[in-house]
């Protein structure tokens, strides 16, 4: 079961909120605090990449963002319901890379390649549900007392 | 925390102080500045990214939108940055070759190769 789960309608204003929820989740679950800044930039990266499929497909629907505290990992899972947006990414970059003229798609891919640079353990997936990025951090399971 | 803007000028260049957080909520603030002073005839512009405690890549979309802007003047967009959260996102997307990047304004400023 998920540690925090938060969905937010699809607007670029709820990102910050995104950012700042898995930054403390994370924080909790013994992620290094040197490793925060990255875990703040890759969820925003993937919650604007959602924001902006949801907007550019006219969907109304949430984006959802899963926190998961494992062990010795935390993990961030976050969903769009844009059908075959995970696919058309992980199918990678240079069929995409030579038609991405428009400002939207550029950011798209730039917001990939950040998330690729920052996070060793990444995943690209796509169903019929939409797209969805799942990344994760080594944690120490050091308690953190109250 | 919101973006705060604030532009001055020293010389033939224009700095812009930026602060706060550049995301894909706060980052048109910032095109629309930078394009603004682009139309109104300033192409040598310095972005000090000091106080600026956030950066994603929809804020390094936007810097790269304005470097395109002012090179069809030939004009010239620097920066300003010691903050290495901030440096570490130019390093990993390659952006480190495309924009000069200043520890200080006055060395930007300076600046003419």
């Amino acid at each position: 079961m998920a540690t925090v789960e938060l969905r937010f309608s699809a607007l670029p204003e709820h990102v910050r909120t995104a950012r700042l929820v898995a930054a403390a989740v994370a924080r909790r679950a013994g992620v290094d605090e040197a490793v925060l800044d990255e875990v703040r930039l890759a969820v925003g990266e993937a919650c604007s990449r959602a924001v902006g499929l949801h907007e550019s497909h006219g969907l109304s629907a949430p984006v959802r963002v899963v926190l998961i505290e494992d062990e010795k990992k935390f993990s961030i899972e976050v969903g769009d319901e844009v059908t075959g947006s995970g696919a058309a990414a992980a199918a990678g970059g240079e069929e995409s890379a030579g038609a991405g003229e428009s400002d939207a798609e550029g950011e798209d891919e730039m917001g990939l390649a950040v998330i690729s640079g920052l996070v060793d353990d990444v995943e690209v997936t796509s169903g019929e549900g939409g797209g969805r990025i799942r990344m994760s951090w080594p944690a120490h399971a050091a308690p953190i007392l109250p | 925390m919101d973006l705060s803007l604030s532009t001055r000028t020293v010389g033939d260049r224009t700095v812009v102080e930026v602060g706060g957080e550049i995301d894909v909520y706060t980052a048109p603030k910032l095109r629309e500045q930078l394009v603004e002073l682009v139309n109104d005839g300033s192409y040598h512009l310095v972005v000090d990214m000091e106080r600026v405690d956030f950066l994603d890549s929809t804020g390094l979309g936007v810097l790269v939108g304005g470097l395109k802007r002012v090179r069809a003047h030939e004009g010239s967009l620097r920066l300003v940055c010691n903050q290495e959260r901030i440096l570490k996102i130019f390093r990993i997307t390659g952006l480190t070759k495309v924009f000069p990047i200043h520890t200080s304004v006055d060395e930007a400023v300076a600046a003419t190769d």
